[in-house]
């Protein structure tokens, strides 16, 4: 059976109405050498069992995380979610709960995303949090908006160490925005004068730590000279679990925090859907995008959760809202709220020590290899290192002998020779010595 | 009566040698609701007339501000940033927004008095 709703005589109707001859007559500004000369070459409709058959066959063409040693990170991680989790989220008072827009009936909801927006603070080190955003590269063009709003000004600097995934997300928005972008180049040994860049059209400095190649940054003296010129600092992390172990933004002067938060709840999944986190200090809050929930009591002085601020919003103000994101990404935060909960902050501490001691044995090993140079001087859960030959190639072979090894710097770069060679290594909770030795192994092998 | 003179957008304003000092008028203050936050223009910025020079938002809605003269904003009331509940409790005093050194007295002619603005109110009820 097809589930076609016109017949015959309705579909005779509606040409002889218009004029047509045949349904292929409303195609005749198709030049004719692109229509199909019969049906697409699929085979026969089957059965659920056969359909899953074929599609578990494809599938195991895959090497993928859950099926081989596994170093990719760059702004992506492979970590441990509790079983908890997805069946918490799978319940139906939370999964068929979209961002409420008539928000007090959903109490549940809106505690959650209070509980949600204060690990956010807590963890950020900074004021405030919003309900969330799409992901962490959205995010961060959204901060940039909001800087510019804040200080009157539309020059945005970009440190070179931002995901380079990140600067095309708010090069996207500054196509057509009213602002200018100055992208620094990511260079080999981290070095860049940020705080020369500032002038006096500068909105922010947006810097990410651990940055693309894993470094961390001390950004203290950046925040004062960003203030001292009137600028803000935005400062990203794509991988939220080393806020468990190193100073907070918020700590070292952030005037906006944005990360992506995929790493706490939240399974790689190709891609997404993942979740953004953003943070500012008070006195901006009326300029941050996004939903906020805060907390009140009713008329009985019964605790209560309220959506608060909404005037910033796209419902009532319309064209001058601080965003047009007038939801945000309720599974994700969910699912982070709980993951987080559960690990508590001694929890969320000891994963993070965890992280860093795996990538600490992974760089351990990789250095004593022929052809490989640790470049970090300092990493939290990934770090970089230079091979003796292009690093898509030496990937390559690491996939052939049933390694995923890492992330080519030339994948975001591929113009830029001096980085042919680097290769981002990351390692977390879930990394075993047994992977540890099948890269060292086969790193060695592919290098000799 | 006062020599307060109002614009149809619901400011008043009061001249001072060739300095306008801008609020809302009572009855704005009173359709808005409970104001709680004010965003005020720049000090040194000139401003066309009609021109929107900041943002009032109250528990119900967000509103502008509009310039009712053109000029150059020469003082903001500060104090409404921690405090705007002023622009409830005395709209026409501590409540008021900026200081406007405007270019032409003329453009005053184009403004309604104390009694020609309660016949504007009446009209629109």
């Amino acid at each position: 059976m097809r589930y076609l709703p016109q017949t015959d005589a309705d579909r005779a109707e509606m040409l002889a109405l218009i004029g047509a001859a045949s349904i292929d007559d409303l195609y005749v500004d198709v030049p004719r050498s692109a229509w199909l000369d019969g049906p697409v070459d699929l085979p026969p409709h089957q059965g659920e069992l056969q359909v899953e058959r074929a599609m578990a066959a494809m599938a195991g063409k895959n090497l993928h995380g859950g099926n081989a040693p596994f170093f990719v990170g760059c702004g992506a991680y492979r970590h441990h979610v509790p079983a908890s989790v997805d069946a918490l989220i799978q319940r139906g008072e939370f999964l068929t709960s979209y961002t409420p827009y008539q928000p007090e009936v959903s109490q549940g909801t809106l505690q959650m995303l209070f509980e949600f927006q204060t690990m956010v603070a807590m963890l950020t080190g900074m004021d405030v949090a919003n309900a969330s955003m799409y992901d962490g590269a959205s995010g961060t063009a959204e901060a940039v908006l909001m800087a510019n709003r804040s200080t009157r000004r539309h020059r945005a600097v970009l440190s070179g160490g931002l995901h380079p995934h990140y600067r095309e997300a708010v090069e996207t928005y500054a196509r057509y925005g009213d602002f200018e972008i100055a992208s620094q180049t990511l260079v080999p040994d981290g070095v860049e004068d940020l705080a020369s860049l500032i002038d006096d059209s500068t909105s922010c400095v947006v810097v990410q730590t651990p940055d693309i190649m894993g470094r961390l940054h001390d950004l203290r003296g950046l925040a004062e000279a960003c203030h001292a010129a009137g600028a803000l600092l935005v400062v990203v992390v794509t991988e939220i679990v080393s806020l468990g172990l190193v100073r907070s933004p918020g700590d070292m002067g952030a005037d906006i925090v944005v990360c992506e938060g995929q790493s706490i709840g939240n399974p790689m999944g190709f891609g997404g859907p993942y979740l953004g986190l953003f943070a500012t200090r008070d006195k901006y809050v009326r300029q941050m995008p996004g939903r906020l929930v805060g907390e009140t009591a009713d008329s009985d002085g019964k605790r209560g959760y309220v959506l608060t601020l909404s005037t910033r919003e796209q419902h009532i103000r319309r064209e001058k809202a601080t965003s047009n994101i007038c939801t945000n990404s309720g599974l994700c935060a969910l699912a982070f709220t709980i993951h987080l909960a559960l690990l508590g902050e001694a929890g969320m501490m000891r994963l993070a020590r965890l992280n860093h001691e795996a990538a600490q044995r992974t760089a351990e090993r990789l250095a004593t290899i022929d052809g490989v140079t640790v470049l970090n001087e300092s990493y939290f859960n990934e770090f970089t290192v230079r091979l003796s030959r292009p690093a898509a190639d030496v990937i390559d072979a690491l996939v052939e002998r049933g390694v995923l090894g890492g992330v080519p710097i030339s994948r975001f770069e591929p113009d830029n020779g001096e980085l042919a060679d680097l290769m981002v290594v990351a390692a977390t909770e879930m990394t075993t010595v047994e992977e540890i030795d099948a890269l060292g192994n086969a790193l060695a092998e592919v290098l000799s | 009566m006062s020599d307060r003179l109002y614009s149809k957008d619901h400011e008043w304003i009061e001249m001072d040698g060739d300095i306008a000092t801008v609020g809302i008028s009572e009855h704005a203050q009173e359709q808005l609701g409970d104001v709680v936050f004010v965003e005020l223009p720049d000090i040194g910025r000139s401003l066309s007339q009609n021109e929107e020079a900041g943002v009032v938002e109250s528990v119900k809605a967000a509103s502008e501000l509009y310039a009712p003269l053109a000029g150059e904003i020469v003082e903001v009331n500060e104090t409404l940033v921690d405090d705007p509940a002023q622009v409830n409790a005395d709209p026409y005093g501590n409540g008021w927004f900026m200081r406007v050194r405007i270019d032409d007295t003329g453009q005053l002619d184009g403004l309604m008095d104390e009694e020609a603005y309660q016949e504007f109110l009446a009209e629109l009820e």
